[in-house]
């Protein structure tokens, strides 16, 4: 070894090399099965293009100029950062705080462990028809069928029963809501994980240095799960950002322009109206938002690695 | 005094703490409560019948999507694409995100880069260009094509979250590892892999359930019955228009038992990270 | 990790088991559709045309149906489409395929023999595959698809609510409609419920009622480009809307309904009226047998010209131009719609079958929903289109107007300016 070492550029080079075989089978893979659909998807957003026909017209960017005066586009867009938004904070407050929990020594935690991460694995069929259920606006011989009513007018709120799905001001909310109880599994887990791997002695020094547990909590738990807590992060962006299977299954092709989002906009010139290319622009343009979304939390990251 | 006074506060936190986790549970229980009632019922009492426990169960629910379903064929292919794909990805990811965080060399920040953006290119617009592909290499209705597919669908996130645990792994073991005569790939497998067991578990989970529940790219890719996984079983009972609701609950529950074994073999795993006593972090 | 690795290798040695490259075979065609509810029937049909001619028939069934176009729009572009399937779409995309090369024009077939294949089904489901003299899509005039089965669009009445309201006989003009509505509310029953989360379901309905006050002629002329959206006559569709909102004639939250969950409301009773297409009567038979239930017109609004609802072929195959199989194909499809398969499908399926002497076979209430199938029309028929990204805009207008978030000439002058857009952008390709 050190008589390599000496030997410089070329020798590192073949020492390299070997490295690289680490990566080779990801590698291969990615290529096969990203390159060309990737360059595709670029090269028909510049196309006009209804998926069938053997003529695809170049139009240049006018897709893209297209897409950013396309108002219900970006609408959508925020719809979908709304969702995220309460994503990121209700959803992963929550499961923190749960993985917390889970961390110590409570009883049942085993059992908690389990329960949690049911909803993750329920099929998005059972969860719309539930959800459906509970926000039903509708009346029956004189009760409300969905239960969320039907508790509030039993609990003495009558002034708050809603049409939750039907109101643009609530739509979105309750749709969120459902996403956020329906992913906070993922993120018990890995912010469990990610606690597991802290070494105990840490706690233990800093007891012994009198350090009380929201100190411990701050100076120890916090920094040490940075980068579990940005993995976390940046999978709930792409999670949220994309999530479109249970709107489907909650408001069907949705409420007026109120319950798009990308994805559905997506699907929608793809199927619906049977414009691939902008339907590809859409995708390209998603794609580098939601790109320069994760750069964004990388370097917020690195700060608060420094600080 | 003092004592009390302590013990009172931790009991009340306790308590809180306890109603908190109580209030979860219930919501998370109640849909799968709900969908074995289901399941349990005709589809004339599915939505008539507004008892708790509904007054006879039909167990034979299970039996008949098990058969009309033709699950037999569908559940062990599904059993095939979720194990290969799962090895496959924990194989290759882990060998890749090793090399990300404790190797060198040059392009490696853009390789990584690089995967971790294919995570943000939304599928839908993909379809057409893959499938045109697949077939031009001819891998269209190919049991390999498919799981070859679908790994590197979970490589990204995957290579993601290891990188992660990797990076904090101390550089000690390594090191002692690399004096007991270790090469690079001894330590990815003796040292790194060991140490990154809870993410590892997080992760065997997640593609399972990925898979399992996979059908658009298995309807895309795959042409005959004798090759489509489970879900495509569930697809009998939801007609265009007609829905038989206990029979597909029935269906759903039978999906719904191995991912929840594979969880629950997994968990342990997230959990004896600690217990081991190495020294990550 | 010698076990892991064994395993690993096992699994390798299944899964390339079944890779042998499959032979094409001469005497077997393959068909692909969507269709969940017939697939057993079919596999039977199949079974025995195999045992009367010794051609196997592979059937393959993907579901859902948005998986199914998934699946048929990537495989056309990858030139690996089956002999025989189904284009799920609009006139236009099927247009498309036919201009693409990837279904055989099957006129000559139709016409065979005195056109004895054209003339033992009915003529309103061979429309929909039929493209005229001058269609606008620039296809050679023919037929290029073979229908399965009739549908329609109407609206049915739960005869119990009715009943219960004092409501003796269905509604027959709008008025009436609207005052049974009311009726029903005064007792607390929900009026017209329907799948208006679903956008071809709110623009089925208000086209019905825009041929009932305008005709069919100013429609069109429309969709052209000649008369506005914000047209007197096209407010008063758009009124409709707000008038059904207003006077609480709709069931709650009907405007985020899939068609799915609105069904299962007519079949459990929380509301009195649906709109709905002929499958429904398998749905509500599953879902509650004993629903009392008539099949009625959408109650017309204006006497100026005659109500006309959407029907026509529910369900057609195509075959494919490249198959090396095409005769077999065809003959297979000849054989399907003959008279006797044509009453087993029927009876099997419950619906309504596409050729005429099979009609003796079905339940009397989807006679009742064949009874007007001449006043059935469909946009497949039609001369001309509206542009599907129009008529997104169009519906997505009408559910505002019921949720009372915009007024019906508000919804009129935006659907106006989309279809501006629309039209500048097809006058700037022409150019």
């Amino acid at each position: 070894m050190p008589a390599i070492r000496k030997n410089s550029f070329a020798a590192r080079l073949v020492d390299n090399s070997k490295n690289y075989l680490f990566i080779i089978p990801a590698v291969t893979l990615f290529s096969i099965f990203y390159v060309y659909p990737f360059y595709e998807i670029f090269n028909l957003s510049l196309h006009q293009w209804n998926g069938i026909s053997p003529h695809r017209t170049f139009v240049g960017f006018a897709n893209f100029q297209e897409l950013f005066s396309d108002k219900i586009w970006w609408q959508s867009m925020w719809h979908a950062g709304f969702i995220t938004i309460i994503a990121l904070t209700l959803q992963n407050a929550l499961a923190f705080m749960l993985a917390l929990a889970c961390d110590r020594q409570i009883r049942l935690k085993k059992f908690y462990r389990v329960v949690f991460f049911i909803p993750p694995v329920l099929s998005e069929i059972v969860v719309g028809l539930i959800w459906q259920w509970i926000l039903y606006a509708g009346m029956q011989s004189g009760e409300h069928i969905g239960l969320l009513n039907y508790l509030l007018v039993k609990t003495g709120w009558p002034q708050l029963v809603h049409n939750w799905l039907s109101d643009p001001k609530t739509a979105l909310a309750c749709i969120a809501v459902v996403h956020c109880w329906k992913g906070f599994g993922w993120g018990f887990i890995m912010l469990l994980a990610g606690l597991q791997t802290i070494d105990g002695q840490l706690y233990e020094a800093a007891k012994v240095d009198g350090a009380g547990s929201w100190n411990q909590f701050r100076h120890i738990t916090i920094p040490m799960m940075v980068p579990v807590l940005l993995v976390v992060m940046i999978l709930t962006v792409l999670g949220s950002m994309q999530v479109f299977i249970l709107i489907l299954s909650m408001v069907g092709q949705g409420l007026g322009y109120h319950t798009e989002v990308p994805v559905t906009r997506i699907l929608d010139a793809m199927i619906g109206t049977n414009r691939f290319g902008y339907a590809c622009a859409m995708s390209v343009t998603f794609g580098a938002i939601l790109i320069g979304i994760s750069a964004f939390f990388k370097i917020l990251s690195n700060r608060m690695k420094q600080a | 005094m003092e004592i009390n006074k302590y013990l009172l506060q931790r009991i009340s936190n306790s308590i809180i703490t306890h109603i908190f986790l109580m209030a979860v549970t219930v919501s998370c229980l109640f849909p799968l409560f709900w969908m074995v009632r289901c399941a349990l019922m005709t589809n004339a009492t599915v939505f008539t019948d507004k008892s708790f426990v509904p007054h006879v169960l039909h167990f034979k629910n299970f039996i008949t999507a098990w058969t009309e379903g033709g699950f037999s064929v569908y559940f062990f292919n599904s059993v095939i694409y979720t194990v290969s794909v799962v090895v496959g990805i924990v194989l290759i990811s882990s060998l890749a995100a090793y090399a990300f965080s404790r190797l060198d060399f040059p392009g490696k920040n853009f390789f990584f880069y690089m995967f971790v953006a294919a995570l943000m290119i939304p599928f839908p617009g993909s379809f057409v260009p893959l499938v045109v592909l697949m077939n031009k290499i001819g891998w269209t209705n190919m049991r390999y094509g498919y799981i070859l597919c679908m790994i590197n669908v979970g490589l990204s996130m995957s290579i993601l979250l290891l990188k992660t645990f990797f990076d904090k792994m101390s550089p000690d073991l390594e090191d002692a590892a690399r004096i007991d005569g270790c090469g690079r790939l001894g330590i990815w497998w003796h040292v790194a892999l060991p140490l990154a067991r809870p993410a590892i578990a997080v992760i065997v989970i997640f593609n399972s359930l990925n898979v399992w529940n996979e059908y658009i790219l298995a309807n895309l890719l795959l042409n005959d019955k004798s090759l489509m996984p489970l879900q495509r079983g569930l697809m009998v009972f939801q007609g265009a228009h007609s829905v038989d609701y206990p029979l597909l609950m029935a269906g759903l529950t039978i999906a719904a038992v191995p991912i929840i074994l594979i969880y629950l073999a997994m968990q342990k795993h997230i959990i004896k990270g600690l217990s081991s006593g190495t020294t990550v972090g | 990790m010698r076990k892991l690795l064994g395993i690993f290798l096992c699994l390798l040695m299944v899964v390339s088991a079944g890779c042998a490259p499959k032979q094409q075979d001469a005497n077997t065609i393959t068909i692909w559709h969507w269709m969940t509810d017939r697939h057993k029937a079919f596999e039977a049909l199949a079974q025995k045309y195999e045992a009367q001619t010794g051609v196997k028939v592979k059937i393959e069934l993907y579901a859902p149906s948005d998986a199914y176009t998934q699946k048929v729009i990537a495989s056309a572009q990858a030139h690996v489409l089956p002999d025989i399937y189904g284009i799920l779409d609009k006139k236009e995309v099927f247009a498309s395929f036919i201009e693409s090369g990837f279904v055989a024009d099957l006129t000559d077939e139709f016409k065979k023999n005195d056109s004895e294949w054209e003339n033992s089904l009915f003529a309103k489901a061979l429309d929909v595959n039929r493209f005229s003299d001058g269609n606008i899509y620039k296809i050679k005039p023919g037929i290029y698809g073979v229908p399965l089965d009739v549908t329609n669009i109407q609206m049915l009445y739960n005869k119990k609510m009715l009943e219960k309201a004092g409501i003796k006989t269905p509604p027959k003009t709008f008025e009436e409609f609207l005052s049974d509505t009311q009726a029903l509310k005064r007792i607390g029953l929900a009026g017209l419920v329907s799948g208006w989360g679903e956008q071809w379901m709110i623009n089925c309905f208000a086209s019905n009622y825009a041929f009932n006050i305008m005709g069919e002629q100013k429609v069109m002329a429309t969709y052209k480009g000649e008369v506005p959206y914000t047209d007197p006559d096209w407010i008063k569709v758009f009124n409709i809307f707000a008038t059904l909102a207003k006077e609480g004639a709709l069931a709650e939250g009907v405007v985020t309904k899939p068609n799915k969950f609105a069904e299962q409301d007519f079949a459990l009773e929380r509301a009195a009226f649906a709109f709905n297409g002929s499958w429904c009567v398998n749905v509500y038979n599953d879902m509650n047998p004993d629903l009392a239930y008539g099949v009625m017109l959408p109650p017309a609004v204006s006497t100026a010209f005659p109500m006309k609802i959407w029907g026509g072929a529910g369900s057609s195959f195509v075959v494919n131009k490249d198959s090396s199989r095409k005769d077999k194909a065809i003959a297979f499809l000849k054989w399907l719609t003959a008279d006797e398969q044509q009453q087993y499908l029927a009876q099997q399926t419950k619906n309504l079958p596409s050729n005429k002497k099979a009609l003796s076979s079905i339940p009397q209430i989807l006679s009742d929903f064949a009874a007007v199938m001449d006043q059935t029309t469909h946009p497949s028929i039609w001369e001309y289109n509206e542009d599907p990204w129009v008529a997104e805009k169009f519906a997505k207008g009408i559910q505002s107007i019921i949720i009372g978030e915009k007024t019906p000439e508000e919804v009129a002058k935006e659907v106006q300016t989309a279809k501006q857009q629309e039209l500048e952008k097809a006058k700037s390709k022409t150019n």
